[in-house]
């Protein structure tokens, strides 16, 4: 079961539309009736999928994004700005040094001259070089297959910058101020896409993908890779799809299609 | 043959607080260089998010490897049994554990998190090469610690080779440990390699027995003790053998490389089109640290002992300024030749890629290096004066009974 609304008109399982506005009804009837009695109820995910704050990630699922290039314009970076948007990514001015989870990357064969852009982050991968290298165990795999960074025990070493394939992370090069509470950043550690693991464990989807759907080209995909009904899975199962550095072995979550 | 006799240095003359005080100035800047940082971030270094080490690297790595290796005439002496260097064996032990140090400092205080040392001593991840890289560099100084006190403690002499036998095994993983700090990065195209743990090893043999000649003529001077061409020509002798092995690995490391089809780019900018890379490739680490000091340590002239021991000065000092060029190669143009994710595309972003990053070492983290450079150096003057390490003679006579019979049989 995928919670991305399909912009060719399809339907993917649920409407969250109308799931969000049921559960305001139900919320605010309950609230009047019986407050205390629903009151820990409405603090809950909104999802079915979303995670309670007191259980722990599930192997169950791989969280793993689909990105189809034929959709993915050249001019387009909705998923940029919302990346830098939801996590309070701010350039200061000096593109050596500044934090970049997400870009688009141009590539173009130069014997055809055929050109493609596409988004580039964290590919979260089932065998991060990144946790493998990282002496402390500050880089690590949820089990849901999403790569973060415990920002308590990293010693900002920078050896997962040099270990990862995608050139994903970035080390944060001066003092921070006016952060997201729920991105929390801090001089002198690595850092990366984390997948918006807020919103996903609140049952939403990353920032970049409802962007994409919303304002751009609908190329990106959000979805459960274990989950065989999901339509990350249908689509994988049905459509060739790449991965980048496939070669390395990393098998990494973030999947190409027209790549 | 005598049992050699150790004694502090005197310490207390003009020169030696001099020197003192000129280390621990080095020290001090090194420290506000590190507060620097720290206190504003790295953006005020010359690293970024495409070079993420940078200069402390380059002299972390350089002082750590050749900790390694200046134990190498400990080992000689006790492990190999060649007597001419046993009473070497003491500053060689002192030498390892203050350049390790040194290596070690500038490694934690160019951390972004410096503070969190402790977490780096208690939490550790097991897969990592770095974690069991500080496993290794904590258990060498408590081997050479114990090593070091079997050799100058009389009645636990007869303990020194087993301990020194340790002592070499440790050392030889430590730096299979380092090299493959960057030998197990199998996306770096520069790096990739299983040669790089042997390479290390040799460059340790190299830079840190240049490092020891260099501190051994020093100290003979600076304390009034009389040191033999024996000893100076035979070790120069030895350190001619390491340099041919680094350039011999060093070959095998290009050639192999230049062979896979996939990685000509990486290897046509190191040793054609990079820049200051091929510079200091082919200037610093194959001319200047490679051939000259070859050429000075196997065409000397029979002359006389001062002669003989400028050549050897000489020589270490070229093979340590080669030393270095070789890990800024190797590690800052590693960095900076781009991460291949698209092969055979032509690729750009807003992120750098497909571009050679750019990076010029900053004042304060040079300033770190040179810190870890002084500290081992004030460890060694400090070492030197409170405790015996240095024999009293390096004479020709008093190291081997048989050089005046070789002398007046030849």
């Amino acid at each position: 079961m995928t919670r991305y609304p399909n912009k060719s008109g399809t339907t993917s399982g649920f409407d969250p539309v109308r799931r969000k506005f049921l559960s305001a009804v139900v919320a605010a009837a309950g609230v009047t009736l019986a407050p205390g009695i629903v009151l820990y109820g409405i603090t809950k995910p909104s999802s079915a999928l979303a995670r309670a704050p007191d259980a722990a990630a599930s192997s169950e699922v791989r969280w793993a994004m689909l990105i189809d290039l034929g959709r993915c314009e050249s001019g387009c970076d909705e998923c940029v700005t919302a990346c830098s948007m939801e996590n309070g990514l701010r350039g200061h001015g000096r593109k050596a040094s500044d934090a970049q989870w997400i870009r688009k990357v141009t590539i173009s064969n130069p014997d055809t001259g055929v050109s493609k852009s596409l988004p580039v982050m964290c590919q979260h991968c089932a065998e991060p070089p990144c946790v493998d290298v990282c002496p402390t165990g500050a880089s690590f795999k949820r089990a849901d297959g999403i790569v973060l960074v415990d920002k308590h025990t990293c010693i900002g070493c920078r050896y997962c910058m040099l270990a990862c394939p995608y050139k994903a992370r970035s080390f944060i090069h001066e003092t921070l101020e006016d952060q997201k509470p729920h991105t929390p950043r801090g001089k002198g550690t690595v850092e990366s896409c984390t997948l918006c693991v807020h919103r996903i464990d609140a049952g939403g989807q990353p920032a970049c993908v409802e962007a994409c759907s919303d304002t751009g080209g609908g190329a990106m995909l959000f979805g459960d890779l274990n989950d065989p009904d999901s339509e990350i899975s249908q689509r994988v199962a049905h459509y060739a799809t790449q991965q980048i550095r496939a070669d390395l072995g990393l098998d990494p979550g973030v999947r190409y299609r027209n790549l | 043959m005598k049992p050699t006799i150790y004694s502090e240095i005197d310490g207390r003359s003009t020169r030696f607080y001099a020197l003192a005080a000129i280390l621990g100035v080095f020290v001090l800047s090194a420290l506000i260089c590190a507060f620097y940082m720290e206190h504003y971030g790295h953006y005020v270094t010359g690293m970024n998010n495409q070079v993420v080490w940078g200069m402390p690297h380059v002299f972390a790595f350089f002082l750590i490897i050749a900790a390694s290796g200046a134990l190498n005439v400990a080992s000689i002496g006790s492990v190999f049994g060649k007597t001419i260097y046993k009473p070497l064996g003491r500053l060689s032990s002192l030498l390892a554990v203050a350049l390790l140090l040194g290596g070690l400092t500038v490694l934690v205080l160019d951390l972004g998190r410096p503070d969190r040392l402790i977490v780096a001593m208690t939490t550790y991840n097991f897969k990592s090469i770095f974690a069991w890289n500080i496993y290794l560099y904590v258990g060498f100084i408590a081997v050479v610690v114990v090593y070091l006190w079997l050799q100058m403690e009389r009645r636990m002499n007869r303990y020194v080779k087993t301990a020194g036998m340790v002592a070499f095994i440790w050392r030889l993983v430590l730096t299979t440990g380092t090299g493959s700090i960057l030998g197990f990065l199998v996306a770096r195209e520069a790096y990739d390699s299983a040669i790089m743990a042997p390479l290390f090893i040799a460059m340790s043999f190299s830079f840190g027995l240049a490092a020891y000649i260099l501190v051994l003529i020093a100290t003979c001077r600076g304390s009034g003790r009389e040191l033999g061409d024996v000893v100076v020509r035979r070790m120069g002798r030895l350190l001619g053998v390491f340099i041919a092995g680094v350039l011999y690995l060093t070959a095998i490391q290009h050639l192999a490389n230049m062979y896979a089809a996939e990685h000509t780019g990486v290897e046509r900018f190191i040793l054609l089109d990079g820049g200051i890379y091929t510079l200091l490739f082919w200037v610093g680490q194959v001319f200047v640290g490679g051939i000259l000091p070859l050429v000075l340590v196997y065409r000397q002239p029979a002359g006389g002992l001062q002669n003989a021991v400028r050549r050897m000065a000489g020589a270490s000092a070229l093979v340590i300024i080669g030393g270095f060029a070789q890990l800024y190669v190797l590690i800052i143009g590693g960095q900076a030749y781009p991460l291949n994710l698209f092969p055979d595309m032509q690729v750009s972003s807003s992120f750098y890629d497909g571009v050679i990053a750019a990076y010029t070492p900053s004042l304060p983290e040079i300033g770190l290096g040179l810190g870890g450079v002084a500290l081992a150096g004030l460890i060694v003057l400090f070492g030197i004066k409170v405790l015996r390490f240095l024999p009293s003679t390096l004479a020709n006579k008093a190291i081997d009974p048989h050089h005046e019979l070789t002398a007046n049989g030849s």
